[in-house]
């Protein structure tokens, strides 16, 4: 034998670094405590302990949304693996790259019910892009590699690897391959060429085109190219809620959010378009509403790199496969050779979309005795002039975000938008803060979901990682509560949160910094003193109660049926009169 | 309508479940699915029987092709191809039923593979039809068991 021989232990450490990855997230126990040993003497990684191994992965996917980078998380085997499904199927559905760890028992053991053993490989099967076990420390490095490979490239996504704990302690040679080849996985990185001509034809042709662009965008860095896209054509851009930042909100040419939750303006263009340009979106129910009714006259052009989304919920006339980014860039010098004179066949359309957007542009009524949520985001945007990076939890407080902040730039906005996930924002934005620790970060919670992953107080405070955390209380389970009162006459079911915890002193306990702001007049005081600070802090902001999200498309209507705050009585007694 | 996709596939462990799961996983029904070894010991070939409109049957072939461990998928409606399938059907013969249900037999030329004083077991081979067939004339005199292997599918040159 020449090299010389290290454990598994060493060779996960070595692989990370030669992943470059500067920071790990683990939470350690019986099987993996050779790793942590190892882990114990170096300093190349920034090593972060949650205190729930949600939480840990959570801050991967921070991590990686907001960098491009994928995020790294290690726990031990049984309950630490099952404690992390579903921050994978968070990422799963949001496409995110991660890459985790679990340890696992002995493989002499496995499938014996030893302890602490679960099949965290059967268990995460739906929810990974792939997975592996590795039985062999022999194969360890190689599956490192894969791992990230995989988890990076392509409709990036979730990796788990399930490493026994004789694999940890196993010898060999360490060789990190330079490269990887999978013959079974080529993602199509090049879109098809003559589709591409196809697009660009259908484009100008069209008299009123909107383009749809989702989280692709923002994945694949394509945003200055649909940038160019939509200043050549003088299209109109609107996004989903995972493609905020993929397009400036503050553009001209922006009709900010469409579907459920979506502007009037967007949700009016989308259905009276008669070419819709799909760029990274997935055609979400979210999105279409009912889908029979979506875009009745509109020929879609479908852009992702995953086939499978393509008409998945909805007929497309033309499907480009590819990378967005490579894509776009093909398709804007397709257009640039075509010299059709946009700003003039723009014309009319454009001046339509003016006249919905002052019919009804987005608004919510203020009030002087009585904090608006809307209105403590507005504050916000004001105060951080649009420049922190905001992560949601999963309520109405999300949508609030969604509207009422405005996103110039990708990568400043993380919200769990597939799957849903209250309890995601506070430590995604630990995991955001830990790699922008230049940049403001902040969670702008419920009071229902911010209680979903509290306990990260403790590692934001032992790390010193400040994340300012912007709590929308309504003390109620506010988007469950809105759906009750408007189709379910008002049989408010579990949602009253009447019993919400102290946020200012729970904080305090923690050792972190608590506010409240009980009055509007408080407002711009408390967000000031709290963006101050140096250490996390909780802002209560005491909302109104009662508040909904408008616009909205209720569940089964198409997208051109929104509802409205001041029609809520006449809509409530249509609602109870169908039913 | 019914399809035969041929897939090739990764010979590694998990590979089936992977496989089994995108259909369990999206309400999809698969009829037969057939799995073996092909000249490449690294490589392993799946043949698997569904249902589906055509919307659905896009899907399943996308969403194969998107599986990692998945090398190549056929789907044969678009091919000419030549599919098989074995059956072994157990069925009661006493005495005055032995004669007529070694006649059946011997017109589709299936084979006996066991032999008892109240019972035959029958080997057939063939494709849907000529097994369809079979077991509804053996039907009268009283099928015991079948059990089938699954088709099994090859392109023709
Ligand atoms: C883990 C999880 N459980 C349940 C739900 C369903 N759900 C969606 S929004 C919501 C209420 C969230 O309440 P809160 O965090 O206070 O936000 P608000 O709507 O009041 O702004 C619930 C229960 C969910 N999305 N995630
Ligand atoms: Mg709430």
């Amino acid at each position: 034998m020449s090299g010389k021989q290290i454990t598994g232990a060493e060779i996960f450490l070595e692989s990370l670094k030669k992943e470059k990855v500067d920071t790990l997230f683990c939470y350690p126990g019986g099987v993996v405590l050779k790793i942590f040993d190892v882990l114990y003497e170096q300093k190349d990684i920034r090593i972060i302990l949650p205190r729930h191994e949600q939480g840990g992965v959570h801050m991967a996917d921070g991590y990686a949304r907001s960098t491009g980078r994928p995020g790294v998380a290690l726990v031990t085997s049984g309950p630490g693996a099952t404690n992390v499904v579903t921050a994978l199927a968070t990422a799963y559905m949001d496409s995110i790259p991660i890459v985790v760890f679990t340890g696992q028992v002995p493989t002499a053991l496995i499938g014996n019910d030893a302890f602490q053993e679960a099949d965290i490989v059967g268990i995460t099967r739906p929810c990974t892009k792939y997975n592996f076990l590795v039985k062999d420390v022999n194969d360890l490095a190689r599956t490192i590699k894969e791992a990230f490979y995989i988890a990076t490239t392509g409709r990036p996504g979730p990796v788990l690897i399930d490493f026994p704990r004789d694999v940890v302690t196993a010898k060999t040679e360490f060789h990190y391959p330079d490269k990887v080849e999978i013959r079974s996985y080529n993602p199509t990185v090049a879109g098809n060429k003559w589709q591409i001509k196809q697009a660009a034809e259908a484009i100008a042709k069209a008299k009123k085109p909107v383009a749809y662009i989702g989280g692709g965008v923002v994945l694949s860095n394509a945003s200055a190219e649909v940038l160019e896209f939509a200043e050549i054509t003088k299209i109109p851009v609107t996004h989903t809620l995972m493609g905020i930042g993929g397009f400036p909100g503050t553009h001209e040419l922006s009709l900010g959010m469409l579907g459920m939750h979506g502007t009037y303006y967007a949700n009016m263009a989308i259905h009276n378009s008669d070419l819709i340009i799909a760029i990274g979106a997935r055609f979400d129910d979210r999105v279409t509403g009912k889908i029979e009714g979506f875009a009745p006259e509109a020929k879609i052009i479908h852009i992702d790199i995953d086939p499978t989304s393509i008409r998945k919920n909805v007929r497309v006339d033309i499907p480009i496969v590819g990378d967005v980014k490579h894509v776009m860039s093909d398709l804007n010098k397709e257009l640039h050779k075509s010299k059709e004179p946009w700003d003039a066949i723009r014309k009319s359309w454009l001046k339509q979309i003016e006249a919905w957007r002052e019919e009804r542009p987005l608004s919510y009524e203020y009030a002087d005795d009585v904090i608006k949520p809307q209105f403590v985001v507005e504050k916000l945007y004001e105060i951080t002039r649009g420049d922190a990076i905001i992560v949601t939890d999963v309520g109405q407080h999300q949508m609030w975000a969604a509207q009422y902040y405005k996103f110039d730039k990708p990568r400043q906005w993380c919200t769990s938008g597939g799957l849903g996930t209250m309890g995601y924002g506070f430590p995604a934005a630990i995991g955001a803060k830990v790699a922008h620790p230049d940049k403001e970060v902040i969670s702008i919670s419920g009071d229902g979901s911010i209680q979903m992953n509290i306990q990260e107080l403790a590692t934001t405070i032992e790390n010193n990682i400040p994340v300012k955390v912007v709590i929308l209380n309504n003390r109620y389970l506010g988007m469950v509560r809105q759906w009750q009162e408007l189709f379910y006459q008002e049989r408010y079911s579990s949602v009253d949160l009447g019993s919400t915890p102290d946020f200012v002193k729970l904080a305090e306990a923690y050792g972190a910094i608590g506010l409240r702001a009980n009055r509007p007049s408080e407002v711009e005081a408390v967000l000031k003193e709290g963006l101050k600070a140096k250490k996390t802090v909780f802002m209560d902001f005491v909302t109104a109660r009662y508040e909904k999200v408008f616009p909205m498309v209720p569940a089964g209507a198409s997208i051109n049926e929104m509802i409205f705050g001041e029609e809520k009585k006449k809509e409530e007694k249509k609602l109870k009169a169908v039913k | 309508m019914k399809h035969i996709i041929s897939v090739l596939v990764e010979n590694k462990f998990g590979v089936l479940s992977r496989v089994s799961g995108l259909f369990s996983g999206r309400g999809f029904n698969i009829e037969t699915i057939s799995v073996g070894p092909t000249l490449d010991p690294s490589i392993s070939q799946m043949t698997i029987v569904t249902t589906g409109d055509d919307r659905i049957l896009e899907q399943i072939i996308k969403q194969l092709n998107k599986l990692i461990d998945v090398i190549k998928v056929t789907d044969l409606a678009e091919k000419e191809f030549v599919e098989r399938e074995m059956c072994l059907i157990k069925v009661n013969a006493p005495a005055e039923h032995r004669a007529e249900a070694l006649r059946i037999a011997d017109i589709f030329r299936a084979r006996v593979v066991d032999s008892t004083i109240k019972t035959y077991t029958f080997q057939v081979t063939g494709d849907e039809k000529k097994l369809a067939a079979f077991i509804e004339l053996l039907r009268p005199i009283g099928i015991k068991e079948i059990v089938r292997t699954g088709k099994v599918a090859i392109t023709r040159e």
